[in-house]
């Protein structure tokens, strides 16, 4: 509906793509400053390179693909409780 | 003040007079009271100030330390900024409920025994009520009653149980105990009802998201705190909490991530963070239950500020489903700014108060070797980062262009969240200031690069899981169920099968006396009822005529003989 030379300069193509491009470099920072800085290890694993990044990863993952299933279980209609009764 | 009086007192007259007076002098008292209230909740000293004796009970109406008025500050400081968030725009009734829901709250963080600590209790209760009624909608009227419903039942258990205790150990003193005897786990089940605890979570996405646009604000805040800072009061260290906080940390994340609503999503999130609390308590260590309370002040400060931003964008466009919602960023950038912000701090991102709280509980985890825990809190810090962090803000504000052009928050709204996004980044900034305030000493060094950089992986590539599984988490217009189906509909639909079962037998009874009946009715007419023909042969016993002549001789007869018996 709008035209994107108009539109937020947060909206543009443009800037999006950057925005990745910027994102991807800052994710690949936070795993190099790993080199300088010291993860401090607590129950040993939590120690090994880039474990936060793998760790938060695949948690999401675990837990975005639980909520699918479950929501071809649990989902219903928006109106599902308000069904045979008119007033509420 | 008087020392037997509890600050409570100055928000219930506030309440009060909110309800009697107008204009001007309403919205004074509205800002004015709980400022009034945060000082004297600093003027409460250590310890059991007043002693009454009622029945043979020693009442403690005002007991202080420095974790009750931690949570009565953050209290205070909530409703006076819920206040100025909704004194422009919220009902007389909202406002004056709102205060006394506060002041129950309040007289909960300093009741020195169970029976004063049961009555704000229930005060909490009643006007938390009349908060989500003053949604206005039908929807809110039938949510009111399910959270009415629901909560009193929670009280009733909790009177259960501290009856019980009373009976059998003869005090009414609030004290660490464990749920060992029916007693205490009725007390513990109490009061994880109000804290939103399995199974009947669902009470809050219910009843709070049908409140209006300012009435969220209160009710984020209160309840589930109240409880935990009984849980911290009563329960430290009780084990099953540990695993009552985990299974709420999930059930929060998972139901968040499934919701279309935008409150509906904080509202879950509320559950998910009053989890991480619950553990912590569970956990038991002084570590753990100065996490506990940490978390819990900075959990209602970036709660309410999620709930201003949502509220915001439900009073300027009448929606709250995140498909209806997007791009609102273009004319909402201080909305926008301060949701980012509240995002950020809930979901423990450096430099805000979730970081220098919540990490507290998983030191406590990491000092006490619970490896487990320590995993599964963490992965949820990330869940949390997935489903309110990024999520809510996403779909309100970016996403996509929903062609709505509302105009941004009103000043007092824009000011009161300011007001909050500066404590956030405060607590997350000068984490040492804060420590002061938390009931144990703290040995914790918030910030080393080693935990920054952890955090900041871990954060990040779910922020990076988010985008990439964005097609995965497509809206959808539906609901998700809950344990509350049990009640609502299986529940109801025996409830109906039991009401027409009864109609139906009362109409066969009816059927079946109507014939007895009428078979009586023919026996009697038979009896009394024969027309008084001359036909004297076939009449009936009680139709037959008798000559009246023999009875009044028999009269005279039996007097004569009374007579005589008298006289001699």
């Amino acid at each position: 509906m709008n035209n994107t030379d108009n539109d937020h300069w947060l909206a543009r193509p443009s800037s999006i793509r950057l925005i990745w491009k910027v994102s991807i470099v800052v994710l690949a920072l936070t795993v190099l400053a790993q080199l300088i800085f010291k993860v401090k290890a607590y129950f040993g694993i939590d120690g090994w390179f880039g474990f936060g990044a793998v760790f938060g990863f695949l948690s999401c993952l675990i837990m975005v693909l639980v909520a699918k299933l479950l929501g071809f279980v649990l989902k219903r209609d928006e109106d599902y409780y308000r069904k045979g009764e008119p007033d509420a | 003040m008087p020392d037997y009086l509890s600050p409570a007192i100055i928000l219930l007259i506030a309440a009060i007079l909110t309800a009697i007076l107008r204009g001007y002098w309403r919205s004074i008292i509205v800002l004015v009271a709980p400022l009034l209230t945060l000082w004297a909740v600093w003027s409460v000293p250590d310890g059991v100030t007043a002693t009454i004796y009622f029945l043979d009970y020693q009442i403690e109406p005002v007991e202080g330390s420095p974790l009750r008025r931690l949570f009565a500050t953050i209290f205070a400081f909530m409703a006076f900024a819920g206040g100025l968030f909704a004194f422009r725009v919220a009902k007389w009734q909202e406002l004056a409920a709102a205060q006394a829901y506060a002041a129950g709250a309040i007289g909960v963080c300093f009741a020195g025994d169970l029976i004063t600590l049961f009555l704000y209790w229930e005060l909490m209760a009643l006007f938390s009520t009349v908060v989500v009624w003053c949604g206005g909608t039908p929807a809110a009227r039938a949510a009111g009653i399910r959270y009415a419903i629901m909560h009193l039942f929670g009280g009733v258990i909790l009177k259960v149980g501290i009856e019980g205790y009373v009976i059998h150990t003869g005090s009414i003193d609030i004290q660490p105990m464990l749920a060992n005897n029916f007693d205490t786990w009725m007390i513990l089940i109490g009061i994880l009802i109000n804290a939103a605890a399995p199974p009947v979570s669902a009470w809050l996405a219910d009843a709070y998201p049908e409140s209006s646009p300012t009435g969220s604000v209160f009710l984020s805040a209160f309840t589930t705190k109240t409880a935990v800072l009984a849980l911290i009061l009563l329960f430290p260290g009780e084990t099953v909490l540990i695993y009552v906080g985990l299974y709420m940390i999930m059930y929060g994340i998972i139901y968040a991530l499934l919701e279309n609503d935008a409150r509906r999503i904080l509202a879950y999130s509320i559950v998910n963070q009053v989890g991480f609390m619950v553990c912590a308590v569970g956990i038991g260590t002084q570590m753990a239950l100065n996490g506990a309370a940490a978390h819990a002040f900075a959990h209602i400060i970036y709660k309410a500020l999620l709930f201003m931003s949502a509220g915001v964008v439900v009073y300027r466009t009448g929606k709250s489903r995140c498909s209806d919602l997007g791009g609102l960023f273009r004319t909402m950038p201080l909305t926008t700014i301060c949701g980012i912000i509240g995002a950020l701090a809930i979901s423990s991102f450096p430099l805000t108060s979730g970081f220098t709280t919540k990490t507290l509980i998983s030191q406590a985890a990491i000092d006490e070797s619970l490896a487990v825990v320590y995993f599964l809190l963490a992965a949820a810090s990330a869940g949390v980062f997935l489903h309110a962090g990024i999520k809510f803000p996403w779909f309100v504000f970016f996403q996509r262009d929903s062609g709505l052009r509302p105009k941004d928050a009103p000043w007092n709204m824009g000011l009161a969240m300011v007001l909050f996004s500066a404590l956030c980044i405060l607590i997350g900034v000068f984490p040492e200031m804060f420590y002061r305030f938390l009931p144990y000493p703290v040995d914790y060094q918030a910030y080393t690069t080693g935990k920054v950089v952890f955090y900041l992986q871990l954060l990040l590539f779910s922020g990076l899981a988010f985008f990439l599984l964005l097609p995965l988490m497509r809206r959808t217009l539906t609901i998700s169920l809950d344990t509350d189906w049990f009640w609502r509909v299986f529940l109801a639909r025996i409830a109906r099968a039991g009401v027409s079962a009864i109609l139906r037998l009362t109409k066969a009874v009816e059927v079946w006396t109507g014939t007895l009946i009428s078979i009586l009715l023919n026996r009697v007419q038979n009896n009394f009822d024969k027309p008084l023909d001359t036909e004297h042969s076939w009449r009936t016993i009680f139709s037959r005529a008798q000559p009246i002549g023999a009875t009044a001789l028999w009269i005279a007869l039996l007097l004569t003989g009374y007579v005589l018996v008298y006289y001699f």
